[in-house]
């Protein structure tokens, strides 16, 4: 069986492409779908195995980031259960802001939002490689097996994370739930450092840094590095193999 | 329904009717105002507002191109000569000579279109956006990078949009002086443009990864601002047509009051009056919805032609889409943003984000499903006809009912006169003096506004998405790069599976299934600019900035022989004999350059007029500004090159021949050069490239080094060669076992071994005798480079992160 993946989209989806090629070259055929189909009942999310919330600026980032589309999904009820069915759920980048708004990540017994990601300290959006650290004791699915330091390109204006309040971090800390760090240069400002976070089950997966934008070794700035991001996506195909 | 307004045209004089334009902002010319006064005589009525509008908006210099396509006589010294139409004479005969296969579109369509692979098209298009942004820089740089993506999506069927450039022209942003009221200063210019092609591209989904910067007190009223956008089609896309019958479906965007009258008043002279209610609003999600779906429809074979509205809005999409046919428009259908539009306002209007469609009747129900299923809105405005009439209605009432003849041929042509007087100054060597002065004056290149680093900048852009940028901005440690290179897989993905062909489907499965075989094939984008030569000589200009945009490709490891140039000329007063003169020698320097390397104009675009009059009615012209884009395909994106230097104990060549003119000229052996490093290039014999321009060698050596963290040490024979900037040379980093091969590679080309890459962080010059002209750390070179943008925008920081330590 061939593992059906959905890369959803809505107005200001903009890193759609990218993502379904790295499924494509792992040769699998994803599939890039309007939000308004799960809507109107032309299609279910339930009948995927793996989504993806893509990076862009959903609804132009209007109000905040991730904002209206996180408020559209929290009220979704196919959106809730197919988190809670534990299967494979990643967030990059805007997708990483609608989880953070919809409550999903990071996780709390109310499921409402307990963090946030606001605007960089640098006060600009900001396009750059950065080195990570990941967090190998983590239960995430998606950062199995990577290194202990890797690196990713971020570019984001808001993505500096900041949690409502201290026991949502030692929550996170005890669950390995900080499943990636900024190792040594942080770019926005992020309290720990934290650049992307799991729940407890270890299947969905919120980041800020891109790992569509590194799958081949010619996409790393020194043109000669393992691709490390398209691990990210081979781990989520072999889970649900 | 109130009367529709006429115009009492046919009682007026001349001067009455000059009068009348100038109230009206029709821009139009006395000759011009003329012709349609007797044309309307001979139709024994007076015309219409609407049709007055609709008329000044097609025949304006902005939709036009008047200046270049009008007969001149042009003088030089003694000789005389006319010439018919420059832009047949000089751009476009060059495409014509240089005859390759390459070209799929030229001067046609809203864009140039050139082969990519059998398969793939990619259509490339830079535009102005030059006096919205002098007065309302964020709005104004948002719809010229709006506009100009529509460019790409109506080019050919509709290209999916890859990656923007930007090139602006200020005067320096530490300026201090006093400007006049409505002036801006350079500053809020820079920081307000930056903001709006960043807002308005990065929520696009488009990578900004290519520009270009330039610095001249010239520009201090007339900010030029230049936006362009590279989209790839599937060459099946490429051809458009009209049929009779097909219905004219508007997408997009709702019409609103906004940037009425923008073609008009891009053509003229900005003052103190300059109303900003001539700036339209942009609004990127919408654009980017838009995009979406036309792409699916396009796939799904819905529509048979497509164009954007830009200047003049309906007026101009619907007039050039029937322009050998005939329309009839029904504009009470136009969907609005707000009630109270005058019928000649919803048909002027230049709201953005709007496309219109020539969709035949059958799929109409189609593509309207298609358009609602992701919430854009899209109308039936009336159909294409055999009339050969522009008839245009409101709630049943006739407004405009123009032949498409007389309005797209109409144009009555008025001879200009151009002078050219060359420079007396020889074309001598520069000479360098004592050791002192060459640190001095490296530093000074290194820190000047044109050359520093433009980080601050980069970084705001979003030049990473669509991950295919290979290629980057910023290379090794934040140095320089001369080009960006993609890699658009993703890009030939189909949209969605909603409307996927049974072509589209096998189209992605090969993807998947032949990943063994994926194709390697890439693009480099690249520009040239340098007004500062046109000061001297227009001709040389025009070569040095064709010579730097093929310069920059070929760093990066694009091959010549399948690039393809564009133009953008930006002038001052044409009316002025002698700026006239100095446009025909910029176009015949284009046409010379062109010539030499073999590789045609694909499309181009002229902003004339880019004066402002003072209070005490001075009229300032900008300096002559010519932009050459480059696009170039990279034949393995794998061997593409990056410009820091790699590593210690390799070998560093000057390519090219230092002939150390004031004036730089394009040689003969150009060409050859540009060849035989390609093909060094793309046989993998080269490490690092990087081309010489501003401040020479000195500059180049020293952004190789710092970007790649290792020092270099050269001997020179003759110092003078520190700062010379000849046109067609490039530093070249080749490991010592590739040496031979890369020789060979060489062979019959002027190039020299300058020197060895260092372990120690420092760039080393010694001269004839042995000793050390110039020894530098690396660290305060690219300090002094950095500077500038630093002080100026992020004073408090101490330097730029060095996190990014690639080699």
């Amino acid at each position: 069986m061939k593992p059906k993946i959905l890369i959803l989209k809505a107005a200001g989806t903009n890193c759609d492409a990218e993502t379904a090629l790295a499924f494509h070259l792992l040769e699998a055929c994803p599939i890039r779908a309007h939000i308004n189909k799960f809507f109107s009942g032309r299609d279910s999310m339930l009948r995927y195995d793996i989504l993806v919330l893509p990076g862009g600026f959903s609804y132009g980032d209007d109000v905040a980031a991730g904002k209206i589309l996180a408020n559209q999904l929290r009220s979704f009820r196919e959106f809730g259960e197919f988190v809670d069915s534990g299967r494979p759920v990643l967030g990059i980048c805007n997708g990483f802001q609608v989880l953070v708004k919809t409550g999903v990540l990071p996780e709390s017994p109310s499921k409402r939002q307990t963090a946030t990601l606001t605007f960089n300290d640098s006060g600009k959006f900001e396009c750059r490689w950065v080195k990570l650290k990941t967090n190998r004791s983590s239960p995430c699915l998606f950062t199995k097996g990577l290194p202990e330091f890797i690196e990713l390109p971020i570019a984001h204006g808001e993505g500096k994370f900041v949690a409502e309040s201290d026991q949502v971090l030692e929550n996170l800390r005890v669950a390995g739930g900080v499943a990636l760090q900024y190792e040594g240069f942080n770019p926005n400002g992020s309290v720990e450092s934290i650049a992307g976070i799991t729940n407890s089950r270890g299947n969905c997966l919120g980041l800020m840094p891109h790992p569509e934008r590194f799958l081949t070794p010619w996409h790393h700035p020194s043109r000669k590095q393992d691709p490390v991001g398209l691990e990210f996506f081979r781990n989520a195909l072999e889970y649900v193999k | 329904m109130e009367d529709i307004p006429t115009v009492k045209l046919r009682g007026l004089t001349g001067p009455q009717l000059e009068a009348l334009s100038r109230k009206r902002v029709w821009s139009l010319k006395p000759h011009e105002l003329l012709a349609i006064r007797n044309y309307f005589k001979k139709q024994r009525r007076d015309p219409t507002g609407a049709e007055m509008e609709t008329l000044a908006q097609t025949w304006s210099e902005h939709c036009k191109h008047k200046t270049f396509t009008s007969p001149i006589v042009y003088r030089e010294g003694k000789k005389r000569r006319r010439i018919k139409n420059l832009l047949a004479e000089t751009i476009m005969k060059a495409t014509r000579e240089v005859k390759t296969s390459l070209c799929l579109s030229v001067f046609k369509d809203n864009a140039g279109v050139i082969a990519f692979d059998k398969d793939w098209a990619l259509a490339y298009k830079v535009e102005t956006h030059n006096h919205p942004c002098a007065i309302e820089p964020y709005g104004g740089a948002q719809t010229g990078v709006g506009g100009v993506i529509r460019d790409i999506l109506g080019a050919g069927r509709g290209a999916k949009p890859i990656l923007n450039t930007d090139v602006f022209c200020f005067a320096s942003p530490d300026l201090n002086q006093n400007l006049p009221e409505g002036v801006l200063h350079p500053r809020r210019i820079l920081k307000s443009v930056v903001a709006g092609v960043r807002d308005y591209g990065n929520r696009m989904g488009i990578p900004t990864a290519g520009g270009a910067l330039w610095f001249d007190p010239g520009y201090v009223y007339n900010p030029l601002v230049f936006c362009g956008s590279l989209g790839l089609l599937p060459r099946k896309a490429v051809e458009k047509k009209v049929c009779v019958g097909d219905r004219i479906v508007a997408v997009g965007g709702r019409t609103g009051r906004d940037g009425i009258h923008g073609a008009t008043f891009s053509s003229e002279a900005l003052d103190v009056s300059s109303d900003v209610s001539a700036v339209q609003i942009g609004h990127a999600i919408a654009q980017k919805k838009m995009l979406d779906v036309l792409l699916q429809a396009r796939d799904g074979g819905f529509y048979r032609s497509v164009t954007d509205c830009g200047a003049g809005g309906f007026s101009s999409a619907i007039g050039e889409l029937a322009a050998s046919c005939g329309a009839r428009v029904y504009l009470e259908k136009a969907l609005l943003k707000y009630e109270g539009l005058k019928p000649w306002e919803i048909w002027l209007s230049e709201s953005q984000e709007r496309m219109v469609l020539a969709v035949p009747s059958e799929k109409v129900r189609k593509i309207l499903d298609l358009f609602s299923s992701e919430d854009v809105e899209a109308v039936v405005l009336g159909e294409f006809t055999s009339t050969g009439r522009l008839e245009v209605f409101y709630a049943g009432q006739p407004i405009v009912n123009l032949e498409m003849k007389f309005l797209h041929h109409g144009l009555p042509r008025k001879e200009q006169s151009a002078t050219w007087s060359p420079p007396k100054k020889s074309n001598k060597p520069q000479s360098l003096g004592s050791k002192l002065q060459a640190r001095v004056r490296l530093y000074q290149n290194l820190s000047d506004w044109n050359t520093c680093s433009r980080e601050w900048i980069i970084r705001q852009y979003d030049h990473e998405v669509q991950g295919a940028t290979l290629v980057k901005p910023l290379q090794g440690q934040d140095g320089p790069g001369d080009a960006c290179v993609l890699w658009p897989l993703g890009a030939m993905l189909s949209q969605e599976s909603r409307v996927k062909n049974r072509e589209s489907e096998a189209r992605d499965s090969q993807l998947t299934t032949r990943n063994s075989q994926l194709s390697y094939r890439g693009i480099a984008v690249a520009h040239g600019i340098n007004p500062e030569y046109g000061k001297k000589d227009p001709a040389a200009m025009a070569e040095a900035c064709v010579d730097e945009a093929l310069r920059n490709l070929v760093c990066v490891g694009a091959d010549l022989d399948q690039s393809a140039l564009l133009d953008n000329f930006c002038w001052g007063d044409t009316s002025d004999p002698r700026q006239m003169g100095y446009l025909v020698r910029a176009a015949l320097g284009c046409y010379r350059a062109a010539k030499i390397f073999k590789v045609p104009f694909i499309s181009g675009k002229d902003s004339l007029n880019n004066v402002y009059q003072d209070s005490l009615g001075n009229r300032h012209s900008i300096p002559g500004t010519l932009l050459i884009s480059a696009v170039g395909i990279v034949p393995d994106v794998r061997r593409a090159l990056t410009m820091n230097f790699k590593g210690p104990g390799n070998s560093v060549y000057l390519v090219g021949e230092t002939k150390m003119l004031a004036v730089p000229r394009v040689q003969v052996s150009a060409r050859d050069v540009m060849r035989a490093l390609s093909h060094a290039i793309q046989g993998g014999w080269v490490l690092s490239c990087h081309d010489l321009s501003e401040g020479g060698l000195a500059v180049t050596l020293s952004e190789m080094a710092f970007a790649g963290g290792y020092g270099v040490e050269i001997h020179l024979k003759d110092e003078n060669m520190l700062f010379s900037e000849d046109l067609t040379r490039f530093l070249v980093e080749v490991s010592p076992e590739k040496e031979e091969k890369f020789a060979r590679a060489m062979k019959g080309c002027v190039f020299s071994r300058l020197g060895v890459t260092l372990a120690t962080p420092v760039v080393r010059v010694r001269g004839a005798g042995g000793d050390c002209i110039l020894e530098e750390p690396l660290a305060d070179l690219k300090a002094a480079w950095q500077k500038p943008f630093m002080n100026l925008m992020e004073p408090k920081k101490q330097s730029y992160e060095a996190q990014n330590s690639y080699s």
